[in-house]
């Protein structure tokens, strides 16, 4: 069966063989966007998020066949090498990663998380669950579904800050 | 491009390098905070791992796992395996390996489908078109066995350990020191099993072209994997090539090749087509490496002043049967400490467990804030300040051996560590409450033993007076990349612009790859020799000494004549070699790295969770090459000592030692909620003993040490002492009572 589904903008058919391919693997090995990783296939860690219609979702945790007609956003769909996005740029200047594997998903992620903060989402550690307000603690609190082995969290944490503080 | 001309320095390390040689160059880009070259790549998804390149034509590859402990597989439902959907090989075959080779091993590892030594191990390679097919195959796999898992060794008594001699050592008398002491410390501490966990599996994509063979890999150690996949193979090394450009962390876990090199290579020679083998998760962590629980017998005997009189450090471990691998616990304690009655104690025990390997800073990782943790009770027992008895104890040669050390910072790491935390502050046992929680400090020496290892590497100068720097090692996110860059920048005067670094790559020059923290540090210098061999050859075309030139912005400057290097090359290509060797200076002198760590944590009196408020540290290890990534890895280190002190622990089941759990979600590596503020002193420092650049390890540092300061805290908070880690919320509420 065909699958027609829209990444980073662009209208893909993605011919399907096997249901059993979750999102990732299509992604991965049908669609040529190897940006998105692999790190446990079973939404643990968090490195294959990708944004489903504008929400982050672990792409391991859903089945390509479930997405017709679905927008999906990868990294490849934030920014270039040439054109990075600001967040992009803002974990190299505070060295956001060190191995870079899980990167990916930690941007996508952390985009998606501005985007949910500014839509007034509250999270776990919210005080005021109508206002919340973007501390280091709601960052932290809203990045624990992406593990970082090599650990470089303040520096996730700085980068994102800085990102939110400069776009808002 | 002109062939190029080739000009080689070698280095053995036999005396200090008393003259700094990146004192005298000018470019300015060492030791500055240069974002990673390439991070660009790694923000867009575009920096391409092991898994994310498959040929055209590439099949997939799943492993079929031993269900039991001990025993043997004789045989597979092969047939039933081969006709179902896509499957192309179901493969058994005797060149598969049994566990992952160890760091630096340079052969393989005993091999065989049939044998089984741990719950886990791979078994049988089932083949498909697609990943789907593959998993699927594997998972309707049935091995026949000869199940002996009742006779499997899990556990042992301490009676039944191995003691080698080669690993024991003793001088002077501990006992009667203990008798005599005035404060003495006799207790037993326990760390468990732990994973490295790296984000990125293990994974190998591998392919035969005309009898030579290619694989991408996640390996840490490019010249010795080439060594053990050609003898896991059969086949010369000349005929193994390895592609390793980025890394998605190792910790060690990915020090020696593992299953998936090897299954991929005879699948891919069989099939004559690519193979992608990345093991599933739980794969990583029940069939490659894990690090050693260890149960450790610390002794410490004090006079009056808390000077100590004498130190046991005796550890219990575990390895594969057949292994020279244990974790080497007490490998900084014959020198941290002073004291003329010593005992070190090791001890083996060989078990039917996921095999232990080399996991970050292996030995002092778990040795040293074990150490920490009694010298924490001997403070409280001396009615001294934590701080203080260290200070008391720091010897002044290495007290084992007589020898000097080649420089000792942990005077200095102690005194502006403990200022800069405001240790001053620290409360008295189980005396600060804010509401539920109990609020203390601790603190802990951090020491780490600090080595060369044989390296090389090149650097081609094109006529355009641009570099290229070349060698195998990779870049595991310690900073290679980056180091290696600033490295060549500065000694050859460029902007760090127009030098590009090639890793990862094993038909490139041999370093000594990733692992025991000197990476850097030796590939560092060989890259530094390039530069050398062709600044002497710059040096000749200017006429001058090498001495008597700078090197800068792409410019050789002598006395009043500047040239820029286009002009000076003249159309020519230069290809500088460079080699790095250890020398006398491994063996003359006493070589670590030092720091002290600080830790403030929250203790819930109600529910035992223990929050983290802040941690510090102060090291010295030498030249700092790049601030931005030194500190990363030094924060890495750190949050790696979290784990190890609240939340990481391997649950093996005691009916058949299987790894239970082998997964994200069960073994809890710290997340970003875990994790406080950090702040993190580097001390300006050189050892001249070290290697040319004066530089020493660093991201294994980090990691001894953060666990006894966060447990020392933990004691201060609730006035209990903790000698069993991870201090969970569990034994938090048993102590409290």
């Amino acid at each position: 069966m065909d699958i027609t589904l829209t990444i980073n903008g662009e209208r893909r058919t993605l011919p399907l063989e096997d249901p059993r391919v979750t999102l990732l693997d299509a992604l991965r090995q049908h669609l040529d966007l190897p940006g998105t990783k692999k790190g446990c296939d079973h939404g643990q860690c968090g490195a294959c998020t990708v944004m489903l219609n504008g929400r982050r979702i672990n792409a391991c945790l859903t089945l390509a066949v479930m997405h017709q007609g679905d927008e999906i956003t990868t990294i490849e769909g934030l920014g270039t090498p040439e054109a990075l996005s600001p967040l992009q740029a803002a974990f190299i200047r505070h060295d956001g990663f060190q191995c870079g594997y899980c990167t990916p998903g930690q941007i996508v992620s952390a985009t998606a998380m501005l985007a949910e903060f500014r839509e007034g989402w509250p999270s776990n550690v919210s005080n005021d669950l109508s206002a919340p307000r973007l501390d280091d603690e709601e960052i932290r609190e809203r990045m624990s579904g992406n593990l970082c082995r090599c650990s470089c969290y303040p520096n996730i944490v700085d980068a994102i800050r800085e990102t939110a503080e400069s776009v808002a | 491009m002109s062939e190029p001309i080739t000009f080689k320095r070698h280095l053995r390390m036999n005396t200090p390098e008393k003259a700094d040689f990146f004192d005298q160059t000018a470019q300015g880009v060492l030791s500055q905070p240069l974002d990673r070259p390439e991070g660009k790549l790694k923000v867009t998804g575009t920096a391409s791992y092991a898994d994310d390149v498959h040929p055209p034509e590439t099949a997939y590859g799943w492993f079929v796992r031993a269900p039991i402990a001990k025993g043997w597989v004789t045989g597979l439902n092969t047939a039933e395996l081969r006709a179902m959907p896509g499957v192309l090989a179901v493969i058994r075959d005797d060149r598969m390996i049994m566990h992952p080779a160890q760091g630096q091993q340079g052969k393989s590892p005993p091999q065989g489908p049939s044998e089984v030594f741990y719950a886990g191990q791979p078994v049988a390679l089932v083949v498909a078109e697609t990943f789907e097919q593959a998993r699927d195959a594997a998972q309707a796999a049935r091995p026949e066995l000869i199940d002996r898992s009742d006779k499997a060794a899990l556990k042992l008594p301490l009676d039944d350990y191995e003691t080698p001699k080669s690993k024991q050592a003793a001088q002077g008398d501990l006992d009667k020191a203990m008798t005599e002491a005035a404060f003495a410390v006799d207790q037993v501490y326990e760390t468990p099993s732990m994973s490295h966990s790296a984000m990125e599996p293990h994974a190998a994509v591998a392919w035969w072209d005309d009898g030579k063979l290619t694989v991408r890999g996640s390996y840490q150690m490019l010249k010795t994997n080439v060594a053990e996949l050609a003898d896991a193979l059969g086949i010369s090394a000349r005929k193994v090539r390895i592609l390793a450009p980025y890394v998605g962390g190792g910790f060690g876990g990915k020090l020696g090749i593992s299953h998936e090199a090897v299954g991929a290579a005879i699948a891919a020679q069989r099939l004559g087509r690519p193979v992608a083998i990345a093991l599933h998760r739980r794969n990583v962590y029940e069939a490659t490496h894990r690090r050693s629980e260890s149960r450790q017998r610390i002794r410490l005997a004090a006079g009056a002043d808390g000077r100590l009189a004498g130190i046991g450090h005796e550890a219990w471990v575990s390895s594969m049967f057949g292994d020279s691998f244990s974790e080497p616990v007490t490998q900084a304690s014959p020198f941290t400490y002073a004291g003329e009655n010593r005992v070190i104690g090791h001890h083996v025990a060989r078990l039917n467990l996921t095999a232990p390997g080399s996991m970050r800073a292996p030995g002092e990782a778990i040795g040293v804030p074990i150490v920490e943790l009694a010298m924490d009770e001997l403070a409280q027992a001396a009615g001294l300040d934590p701080v203080e008895l260290r200070l008391r104890n720091i010897p002044d040669e290495d007290p084992s051996t007589g020898k000097p050390f080649s420089s000792n910072r942990l005077e200095d790491c102690l005194r502006q560590g403990a200022e800069r935390f405001g240790w001053a502050d620290r409360p008295e046992p189980g005396a600060r409450r804010e509401g539920e929680w109990l609020i203390g400090m601790g603190m802990a020496s951090a020491v780490r033993v600090n080595t060369l290892e044989p390296s090389e590497a090149a650097i081609i100068l094109l006529p355009d007076g641009t570099a290229r720097v070349e060698t195998d090692m990779t870049d595991i996110g310690t900073g290679s990349y980056a180091i290696l860059t600033q490295i060549a920048a500065e000694a050859l005067g460029l902007p760090v612009e127009r030098v590009t670094t090639v890793l990862g790559d094993s038909d490139l020059p041999p370093s000594s790859g990733s692992g025991g923290s000197f990476g850097a540090a030796s590939s560092g210098s060989s890259v530094l020799l390039a530069a050398q061999a062709l600044r002497a050859q710059l040096a000749e075309r200017m006429g001058c000494d090498a001495d008597e030139m700078t090197l800068k912005d792409g410019q050789a400057i002598a006395g009043n004549r500047t040239r820029a290097l286009p002009d000076l090359l003249a159309g020519d290509t230069l290809r500088g070699e460079g080699a790095i060797d250890p020398g006398a200076t491994s063996q003359t002198v006493r070589q670590a790295t030092w720091g002290a760590q600080f830790a403030e944590v929250a203790v819930s009196t109600v529910t035992g969770e223990v929050q983290l408020r802040r941690l510090a540290a102060t090291f010295a290890c030498g030249r700092i090459l790049n601030p931005k990534t030194a500190r990363s890895q030094c924060i890495g280190g750190m949050i790696f000592g979290i784990g190890s002190a609240l939340t990481e622990h391997v649950a093996h089941d005691p009916r058949d030692g299987h790894f239970v759990n082998r997964d994200l979600a069960e073994y809890h590596v710290p997340a970003n909620l875990d994790v406080p503020k950090i702040d993190i002193a580097f001390l300006p420092d050189r050892d001249a003993h070290a290697n040319p650049m004066q530089a020493k390890g660093i991201g294994e540092l980090a990691c001894c040490g953060t666990a006894g300061a966060i447990v020392n805290a933990i004691a201060n908070a609730t006035g209990k002492r903790f000698r069993e880690f991870p201090v969970t919320l569990d034994k938090v509420l048993a102590a409290l009572g």
